[in-house]
Parts: C-alpha cells; structure tokens; sequence
C-alpha cells in the first residue's frame, strides 16, 4: 500500500492515498524515514515520523507496511542500548559513523548469534500460552525463559536441545484446531498493546534501594509506581541512577527519554564497571538501556517508553522483578504536546493535549505485582519510576498533578535541600508513600517488630522540629526552651546522620536495612539521653556539644565489621 | 550545492511578519533554501517552514520592507543552509549568516556542511572528565568544568557577565594544553558588547585562534535563529575534522529565545508558558547537545551559553529550560557585586553536574569532593543564621553561630571575591582549607578524619611556603 506525501510540517507529514489504520508503522519518502499514523481524515494520513524531516519533499511516496510498531523480544536484549524504536545504537554507528542517520532499517537483536536452548517441556506434553517451554543462559547470572507465545496452545510436536540463532524453529505446537506452529525464539510485541496476564496481585514486597530516606521513610513497593518530581538540579537523574543501580530487581530497564546525551554516555561508561551489590557481576549484566537524547527527534521520544515498558513486560511475564526508569516523563509530555499541536488538536491545560492523563494513566497501570500467564502459576513484577521535571520546579503544572494522582509513592525533590547539597534532596514533610500498608507485614517479620515504632518516633521529632523552626525564625534559637533546643539537635543528627547519603561513596552509597535500623536506633537512644541529660549530671553546654555526636556523625565513614562493633561501644557510652 | 529548479513562482497568498505564503509551489521540500525577488529587484533569502501541496510557509530571514503579493517573485535555490569551511577559517569574524565582517575575502571551501547537524549518537560519545582550570575558585573548586561541557552562565542585566568571560576565555587551561580554538556567536548584543569582546580577543592573543559570528541588536531578528547554528557547525569542524579543543561562547541566549517567540507567534502556533513556543525545550537541545566529546577523537566542544535572567527570575522558561539541558549553571547574584564582590557567583544556586568526573585524586586532589562539599554545607547553614540574625538580632545567638557568620563573609569575600587574579587549583583548595581550619573537627562531618588530618597539616606548611 502507498501514498503520496501532500504535506511536510516538522515532524508531521501527512500523505493522501495510503488506505492505512490507526498506529500503522509506515516508510516515509526516499529515505524511508520511519513513521506512525496518529490520525486519519478522509483519504488523508497523518504521520508522526521518527527521523528528522529536513529535506523531505512533497509528491514523495510513502509505503504502509501493514503493522503497528513492534518489539523484537528474544535473547540477545540484555545489555543492549537501544534508540527510541529499538534500533541498536553500536550497530547505527558501525553503519553510519558518530552521527544518527536517517532512515536506517536495522534488526534489534542479533539473527547471527547462536543459543543454547535447553528444553523444559517434552514432544508430546501440552501447552497452553504463557508456559515455559525452555531456558537460555543469556548472561552468567541469568536465564532467559522461552514461552510458549500469547494465543497458542496445543501438544508438542517436536522440540530440542541445540544451539539455535533466533529465528530458527525450537519447537512446533500443534494448536487445538490441528494448525502447525512453528515457535521460534524471536517473538514480537506491538508497543502500544499491554501483555497479558492472569491476574493483578497486590503488591506486598518492598524495592530494596540501600537508600536510607526511600526505604525506611517513603518504601516503594515491587511492582509498585513512584515518581520523582523536582527542579533541575535537584538530582533526579542522580536518583534514578542510584536506584537503577542498587535495586534489588532482576533487570533494570533505563530510559533517557529527551535528556542529556553524556548522561547517557555516562551510564553506558559506568554501569559495565558498577558490580550488582545482589550478585556481584556488572551491572549491565542485568541492564537494558534506551536512550532517545533531547536532541533526537521528538516523536520517537514519544514511542521510546512504549518500547521500554513492553520489553519490561516480557521479562516480566518470565517471572522476574522488573524496575523501569523513565527519565524523564515531562519530555515525553512535551513530545505528546508537540504532535498534538501540529495536529491542530484543541489544547487543554498548558497546550497539553486533553489526552494527557489519560496516556499517563495507561502507562503507569502497566506497573503490578501479577500472576503471569502459564500454568505453573509464577508471579512477576514490574515497578515503574518516573522522573518529572516541572517547570519552574513548581508541581502544581499538569503532568506532575496527573502523575500524582495515579501514583503510590511521591519522592518530592526540593530545591533549597538541594542548594545546600542535602542529598538526596526528597523533602520528608511533602513526599508519601501509600505501600505502608501493603509492606507492614513484610517489615514486621523482616526487619523487627518496633520498625513502624521506630519510625513513628522520627516522624515525629521531624515534624515538631518543623514547628519548633517557625517560632525560632522569630524569637531566636537562644530563645528557646532547653527541650525544644534538644529536638533541634536531634533532628539535625537525623538529618545529617541519617537523610544525608552520598550515592557516590563506596561505603555509605548503598546502606543495607540492618544498618539503617541501626543508625537510627543510635541516634534515638542519643535523643533519649541528651533529653534526660540532667539526670546524667550534665550542662545543657556539654549535652550540646557532646563528643558521641561527633562519633555517631562518623559512623557511616564506616565498613560494617567496624560499623557494628563501634554501634555496640556508643550504645553502652549511652546507657 | 543541490540546484533545486530554476522555476519562479508569482503565487505569494499573504505576508505577515517574516513569513510569506506561497500557493502551488510544485514539490516543495521541507528546510530547503527560497529566494525572494522585490518589485525593484532587492533579494532575500527564506526557508520553507511547512511544505504543503497547496500553500508553502516562507521563513524570511530579513526583514520584509517592501514586499508585496503581486510583483515579488519566489524561486528555490538548494536543498538546505551549509557553511562552508577550510582551516583559514580561524581568526575570520563574520555576520549572523556567516558572511565575512572583517572585510576579508569569502573563504575558498574545503568542506560545505549543513548546519542543522545531526544528534551525536549517545553511544559513540566519550565520557568528558578532564578538568579545565578556569583561574575562578567558585568553579574550580565548586563547580568544576570540564572538558565537553555545556555550562551556561545566568547573569543578570548590569552584572560583569563580560568581563567574567572574556577572562574565562583567556585563563581556560587544560592540564596538557594542546590546540585550543575559540568560537563565539553573538546574537543580538549591541555593538558595545561586540566590540568589548574583539578587543578583548585581540588584547589576549587569542584572535587568532578564535572565529567571531556577530549577530547585532540591529540585525534581522530571524538571523538570530541561525548564527548559533553556524557557529556551532564551525565548531564540530574544528572539533572533530581538526582536532582542536573548542570553547563555544553563545552570547546571549535570551535573544535568541525572544527571537523564537517572535517567529512563533508570527506562526499563528498555540503558545506555551509566557508565550514561548512549546517545542523551545527540543529546539534549545538541538543547540546545547551539540557539544561534548567523541570516542577516539582528540578534540571537544566545551559550551557556554550566557543568559540573561529576564527580571532576574530563575523559574523563567527560558532560564529553566536552559537548566534543564545544560550540565549544570553558574548563577551571577547582584546582591553579592553590591557588595563589591568579583566575580559575583553564587555558588549555592550554582551547579556543575559533570564535576565528579572531573575531580579527585590525579585529576585534581583526592580531597577536593569533600572539601566542596564541606563548604557548601558551612557556607549554606551560615546563610541561614544570617537571615535568622537579620530578624532576631545577632545577640541572640550562639558563639558557634558567630563563627559560622563570620565565615560566611570571609567566604565570600576572599574565596569567591578574589578579584581579578587568577587562582590556580592548589591555591583554591588551600583558601578553602584555611577557612575551614576555623572550626573544630566536630563542626567539619562532611570531611573524613583522614582528609582532615593530612590537610589541616599541610595547611601550616602551605602558608608558611607561601610566605
């Protein structure tokens, strides 16, 4: 089926004659550039093209190819790095040196690479979709399993061990209505269509990052959703890189949807040399990454979390725990509004199309802690963060708003924190978590049974501290009654000792629950007895400026077999 | 050059502003080169904007004094804006179309190249982390650059934004020099500040190896769209083709965002925030990104955009959109030039996001990361008690909150204020130390004991060199 090109108007073309539908991938012009069709009128389609238009010409011919735009889903996807429609970016250099070109059609996994495709099933046993039907080794640490496609089912005919490329045949199913079906390992998925799945579980395990302010204050459920809305400069690349690297999840998807190329660079530079803290191999070992920079073009920034998400789902539907990072939605905001407006669509909010909740929504409810399809009743999760970037740094604009409502978990990031290097900047009095619920059984049994206790007492002392700071800023702190100066000590310590992490410290970057509990029960017990400080024979002048506040402070320089020994020795200091 | 037809079109529609609409232009392509002829044979040269079979949008790129519907003529010339380039290239000053401004002759090509310039594939980028010592504490020590950098410096009207920069230009030094060029875009500045910039590229020496596109206040406002874009591709060809380390000094953004704006609304487009254009975040990306560094290739374009902060608002569109592309910010502050202070940088609102990787042991001094943030954390408390003893009165505070305000001043007063004088790293990081060394120990927990014990040491020696 083609067309011809009647209109080119930056990143929208529109053609007249293609006989297309909705979401059809299409081949723009000579070059055949790589495009969607977004609407249709009449005999007119409307394409959103991936590439760059410049020098594209009325009267050239567009080609439909029939099918919206898919995912090659397979062995071979782990450490890739993908551009914004899966095309591979190390081979987009081998083809056409430093710079992005136009219209290059390229597979996104390898068709050389041979597999070792182990079996789990025999010739003759019967699968419905969704089993597993075999096992690749794809990286030392982890197996790729091979399932039986969406919407087949049937007997093995034949199946076997070997060394396969992806496209070679692995088994073939005889389906229920006598067809042969030949299964391969390359599968595909168009972007824009959730997998399916048996059931929804509520999400009751909690995504362990080793960052002391998320996981004790704010914890994120497996499979839950969390944004990180803030003002440039507050670190939410720097966040969302942490969690990418000290998640405990099996795989790590990261997309750099419309943000800084040496950002990118940079993550591709150092997660091969960042080992996993779970399995001690590299951390790209267990990463996928997709970067479409601000600087390539829009609408496929548009399609780049569509083709992260799937490819999130398919490891997923394997069973595994999958984190998402998108960073940063606002941009793919703005590329929704940039089509939308030259579609000459009417506008809500912003110039923000009326559409915008509602394909943020369809996004989020994507995350989920489900039952996956295939017999053996196997449960994955995949938990989505996405970085927000308000402008002005001011939530109240509409993609934040949006996100805020269809999220479970707010990391507020603050820009005055932040001006003072309180890193990470998550500001405790506006950020919320609504997993509290689902994980406090979890904590209970896991951690201790004062956890929530513990925690309670801190929230606590944060918020008078937030009370007390309001009557000082008028009276002055030397104004103040001796009690209330000790709750300004104490959260300052808490504050300092245990909000304060550097995500770039060998030691303190990733800080395990046990010394989490830890810290803040030493700076409890600190609290208690400088509160009691009387009764101790001390000044409140030596209460102040008591030497184990030095000592606790430098607790986190710590490694954990001088860590624990040196908790130990402060708390009999403080009986 | 691609010759695209050698058709004249007599079918102008409608002219408003800069553009003019052309019906029935046969095959228009989109981005490719148009000229205009007047009635009494004055040319201009457009850009199609948005190629339709019945009617094609001119951007035209000056201003349109005398065009009317009936007599003007409409040809198309090439497919695309190229610059062309040779080595001869360094020294030269153009004009915002990058046509020679010295009086010199056009130069004789070696290479046409587009100037939109394609995205550097992420993957083929090198990872920028060699320090350039600017001679400025409160970015060396604080906000460190580096090599293939995009840092924008927001400045404020009637601050020393020049001065700062030609100076900056002037001490840039890498470790390891090798070649080092220059390109500066002006765009929209008067010509006082042009000429301050010539001189001072003169003064220094750096004329030479330096390439001036002067857009003026008084230029056509749609050139403003181009110079950088030129400036840039003159840029990547030294980079990239020669080898040289390039220093872009995009002068001042904020012209150029009004510039988009006034394009826009002449579009009849759907404005965003203060009715700025909403594609302004991708249209500025497509200037900033074209900076940074290669895999296996010696040269780098290290940015420096300057904006102005339009009623000194930093949540402005152009401001914020800027921060959000650009690898950190130096922000100017006029409370501290009131104060006499030079360079007035406030460094708590400032940023440099790539000086990790820029800094620490063989880079710079393993101490330098604790040490930053040491002084950030004193100097940020110390501004907060400033403002407590603006309202309660210094009376009511404590001995240490004294100390912590007397280092505030002596903060900004001796390791940002330090004048005209070029600092080098060693000296900043001993200036911080030697403030530092005012407090206890206990009052320093952003430094490890290690690091406080070897350099309060070295400190004494330090000074007693010094002297």
């Amino acid at each position: 089926m083609s067309g011809k090109i009647i209109r080119v108007n930056g990143p929208i073309v529109v053609a007249k004659g293609l006989l297309a539908k909705m979401y059809d991938l299409v081949r723009v012009g000579e070059d055949a550039l790589w495009g969607e069709v977004v609407k249709i009128e009449e005999d007119l389609s409307f394409i959103q093209v991936y590439e760059d238009t410049l020098g594209l010409s009325v009267g050239e011919e567009v080609i439909n190819t029939g099918s919206p735009l898919n995912v090659e889903l397979g062995p071979g996807l782990i450490s890739s790095i993908f551009d914004g429609i899966q095309r591979p970016l190390p081979l987009l250099e081998s083809l056409s040196g430093f710079f992005i070109p136009k219209g290059v059609s390229s597979f996104s996994l390898s068709r050389e690479k041979r597999w070792r495709f182990l079996p789990q099933v025999k010739s003759g046993d019967t699968v419905t979709e969704g089993d597993i039907l075999g096992k690749v080794k794809e990286k030392d640490t982890f197996i790729h399993y091979i399932l039986v496609p969406v919407g087949i089912s049937g007997k093995v005919l034949d199946i076997q061990e070997g060394e396969f490329s992806i496209q070679d045949t692995i088994a073939t199913i005889e389906s229920e209505d006598k067809n042969l079906v030949p299964v391969t390992m390359l599968q595909r998925w168009p972007v824009r269509l959730p997998r399916p799945i048996r059931e929804k579980l509520t999400p009751d395990l909690p995504l362990i990052t080793g960052q002391r302010v998320l996981d004790s204050l704010f914890p994120l459920a497996k499979g839950g959703t969390a944004i990180i809305p803030g003002g440039f400069g507050t670190g939410k690349t720097v966040l969302e890189q942490t969690l990418a690297k000290f998640s405990n999840c099996d795989i790590i998807i990261y997309v750099g949807c419309g943000e800084r190329g040496n950002e990118m660079t940079s993550v591709l530079h150092e997660f091969p040399k960042i080992s996993d803290p779970y399995t001690q191999k590299p951390l790209m070992d267990k990463a996928i990454l997709i970067a479409n920079t601000s600087n390539m073009p829009v609408a496929a920034r548009e399609a780049s979390v569509y083709v992260g998400v799937t490819i999130a789902e398919y490891f997923r539907d394997m069973g595994y725990d999958v984190a998402l990072m998108a960073d940063s939605t606002s941009r793919w905001a703005e590329a929704l509004r940039e089509i939308s407006s030259r579609l000459e669509e009417m506008p809500a909010e912003e110039g923000y199309p009326p559409y915008l909740a509602t394909r943020l929504s369809q996004f989020y409810e994507r995350a989920g802690k489900v039952k996956c399809l295939g017999r053996d009743g196997r449960q994955g999760t995949l938990t989505i963060i996405g970085a927000v970037s308000p402008p002005g740094g001011d939530f109240s604009e509409p993609v934040t708003q949006a996100s805020l409502r269809l999220t479970g978990v707010f990391w507020a990031l603050d820009t005055s924190l932040a001006y003072r290097r309180h890193f990470p900047a998550i500001n405790w009095s506006q950020s919320f978590t609504l997993y509290q619920e689902n994980l406090r059984k979890w904590f209970k049994e896991n951690i201790s049974s004062d956890w929530e206790l513990l925690l309670g007492k801190v929230r606590e002392l944060l918020q008078k501290e937030e009370d007390i700071q309001r009557v000082a800023q008028v009276v002055g702190i030397e104004a103040l009654p001796e009690q209330e100066r000790i709750i300004l000590e104490s959260c300052g310590m808490i504050r300092e000792v245990f909000l304060i992490q550097n995500a770039f410290d060998p030691i303190d970057g990733f800080c395990t629950f046990k010394r989490q509990k830890k810290l803040l029960e030493i700076i409890l017990n600190f609290h208690e007895f400088s509160w009691n400080y009387k009764e101790k024979n001390l000044s409140f002048e030596e209460i102040i400026n008591h030497p184990l506040k030095e000592e606790i402070a430098r607790l986190k320089e710590l490694k954990d077999e001088d860590f624990f020994s040196k908790v130990e020795e402060l708390e009999k200091k403080l009986e | 050059m691609e010759k695209l037809s050698t058709f004249e079109y007599r079918t102008i529609k409608k002219v408003c502003g800069p553009l003019v609409f052309v019906g029935g232009i046969k095959d228009p392509v989109y981005g490719s080169l148009v000229e205009i002829e007047l009635y009494d044979g004055t040319r201009r040269t457009g850009q199609i904007i948005d190629a339709g079979e019945d009617i094609v949008v001119i951007q035209v790129f000056e201003e349109n004094i005398g065009m009317d519907l009936e007599r003007t003529k409409v040809r198309l010339i090439e497919k695309e804006l190229r610059l062309e380039v040779s080595p001869q290239i360094l020294g030269r000053i153009f004009d915002g179309r990058a046509k020679p401004k010295d009086g010199l002759p056009e130069l004789i090509p070696e290479k046409s190249i587009p100037i939109s310039g394609s995205a550097i594939n992420p993957y083929s980028r090198d990872v920028p982390v060699d320090f350039i010592e600017t001679g400025f504490s409160a970015i060396d020590g604080l906000n460190t650059l580096v090599r293939g950098q995009k840092l924008p410096i927001f400045s404020l009207a009637g601050l020393p934004a020049n001065k700062i920069i030609s100076q900056l230009v002037k001490q840039a030094e890498v470790k390891g020099e090798e070649r080092f060029a220059v390109v500066f875009a002006g765009m929209g500045i008067p010509f006082r500040e042009a000429s301050f910039f010539l001189e001072s590229f003169q003064t220094s020496g750096k004329m030479e190896n330096t390439v001036v596109f002067l857009n003026l206040a008084a230029d056509p406002v749609i050139e403003r769209l181009l110079t950088p874009r030129y400036a840039l591709t003159c840029a990547e060809y030294l980079a990239f083709d020669l080898d040289f380390h390039v220093l872009v000094v995009l002068h001042d953004m904020t012209n150029y965002c009004e510039a988009l704006r006034q394009i826009s609304s002449s579009k009849e487009e759907i404005p965003g925030r203060r009715g700025y254009p909403g594609y302004m975040y991708t249209d500025l990306a497509s200037l900033y990104e074209r900076a940074g560094r290669i895999k296996k290739k010696p040269g780098s374009i290290t940015q420096i955009p300057i904006l102005t902060m339009p009623q000194d608002d930093i949540t402005h569109p152009i401001v914020d959109l800027t921060g959000y592309i650009t690898e950190g910010q130096i922000v100017l502050s006029r409370s501290l030039y009131q104060k006499g202070i030079y360079p007035p940088i406030d460094v708590l609102p400032s940023l440099s996001r790539l000086m990790n990787q820029g800094i620490g042991e063989g880079k710079t001094r393993e101490d330098h990361r604790q040490l930053a943030n040491q002084l950030y954390a004193t100097y940020s408390h110390g501004i907060d008690l400033r403002k407590l003893r603006d309202i309660v009165g210094v009376e009511a505070l404590s001995e240490m909150d004294k100390k912590y305000l007397k280092f505030c001043d002596e903060f900004e007063k001796e390791f940002i204020g330090q004048g005209e004088s070029r600092r080098s790293i060693e000296e900043t990081l001993m200036t911080g130390w030697r403030l530092l060394a005012e407090f206890p120990t206990s009052e320093l927990r952003r430094i490890s004991r290690k690091f406080l014990e070897t350099y309060l040491e070295k400190l004494k020696d330090w000074w007693k060199w010094r002297e």
